[in-house]
């Protein structure tokens, strides 16, 4: 997986440089990895499948909002790992289940593993409709309607600054509201 | 919603730059630094022989044992903010101050002494001091909290104990300087049982806030 590592770490660098390119090259790629590791921790917690697209986007969430605890001259993948590592358990332990993650879940990928079918996240979007109506309102129109920052700030009569500010602020809510429910 | 519209979302909030947790930290500490202070000089000031006390080695070793708490509980603090960091080769930093502590234990018990090691242990201040560290250091300890929040500790207890040892380090560094109880047998009784006290309190506090 070497190639793979220093793939990721790359376009991370290149993130942080301000390339958004780079930065959904990379949160494209590490979502099927991701994926799988939800599944396989979920598998050895005697629980359905179903919730691994919840994880997922919990984690990606989680890796959106810590990115600058990652340290740009360490590789990219230990620290991703340990972020979905941790929401994992979190998942498990809101859910009742005893913590048993195994360190490999999301480290190994299996060669030609199938791609099975995706059950729909619930959970975000759930929350979503929960925020004040200004994030809720910007969350929206970037997410769902894909609309631009600066087509964003015009349909709402913002400033494209507070349209930055509200996306920012959402985001952060949902994934508050992520860890508590 | 779809998890590639997250992501496009994700990518969309790029230019709101994320201050590091060193800086946080920092920032919230100088916040919460005056409460303790004004806190301080209220109920308890410096001690009036301050002057003369300073020629008393003793008396700054104290400040010596309390700030390498401080400063090695920020240091392991800062490291663990990182999902992937592991304790292991920092958490031996903590010992510093507890090392410093047990050589000033061991150099005044080879001073003559005009009071017996028991009465110098129990001093005159051991009710105050077990109050005021930990009274000083509330302040501080949300402060710290609300520091390394911005990281992403994988032991959110762990990192909050640390909190309690930063600020348990701060605050008994101000409170040393109104203390007349100079003997490391004081310090290391009633000035460690005050640290434990608040370290607890941010353990606990650190494994609800602490979660990222």
């Amino acid at each position: 997986m070497r190639g793979r590592d220093d793939e990721w770490t790359d376009l991370m660098r290149s993130a942080n440089a301000g390339d958004g390119t780079a930065y959904q090259r990379l949160l494209r790629a590490v979502t099927p990895v991701l994926r799988a590791g939800a599944r396989r921790g979920l598998a050895r917690a005697g629980q359905p499948g179903d919730q691994a697209e919840d994880i997922v986007q919990d984690i990606l969430l989680a890796v959106h909002l810590k990115r600058h605890t990652w340290d740009a001259n360490a590789p990219f993948a230990p620290w991703l790992f340990a972020v979905a590592r941790n929401k994992l358990i979190d998942a498990l332990r809101r859910r009742g289940r005893r913590i048993f993650v195994n360190i490999d879940d999301f480290a190994e990928t299996l060669a030609g593993e199938p791609a099975a079918e995706t059950v729909p996240a619930r959970e975000v979007a759930g929350h979503l409709e929960t925020l004040p109506a200004r994030q809720r309102d910007v969350v929206k129109s970037i997410a769902v309607d894909s609309a631009s920052i600066k087509a964003t700030a015009a349909k709402f009569n913002m400033s494209e600054g507070a349209v930055r500010v509200a996306l920012h602020r959402g985001l952060a809510s949902l994934a508050s509201r992520l860890r508590k429910d | 919603m779809e998890t590639d519209q997250l992501i496009r979302t994700l990518a969309a909030d790029q230019n709101v730059r994320s201050r590091s947790v060193g800086s946080v930290l920092a920032m919230a500490l100088l916040c919460a630094l005056p409460i303790s202070l004004a806190g301080f000089f209220a109920v308890l000031g410096f001690r009036p022989d301050i002057m003369t006390a300073m020629h008393n080695p003793f008396f700054d070793f104290k400040f010596v044992v309390t700030s390498s708490l401080a400063a090695s509980a920020i240091a392991v603090g800062l490291h663990l903010s990182r999902p992937d960091a592991s304790p292991r080769g920092w958490i031996w930093l903590l010992l510093i101050p507890l090392a410093l502590l047990g050589c000033g234990v061991m150099s005044e018990m080879m001073m003559p002494q005009s009071r017996p090691w028991l009465v110098r242990l129990i001093g005159n201040n051991s009710r105050a001091c077990t109050m005021a560290i930990p009274a000083l250091a509330l302040p501080l300890l949300a402060g710290a909290l609300i520091g390394l929040r911005q990281g992403a500790q994988a032991r959110p207890a762990l990192a909050g104990a640390l909190a309690g040892l930063m600020s348990s380090g701060l605050a008994a560094t101000l409170y040393a300087s109104h203390c007349t109880d100079d003997s490391p047998l004081f310090v290391i009784t009633w000035y460690s049982l005050a640290t434990a006290l608040v370290t607890a309190i941010g353990a606990l506090a650190g494994s609800k806030l602490l979660r990222f």
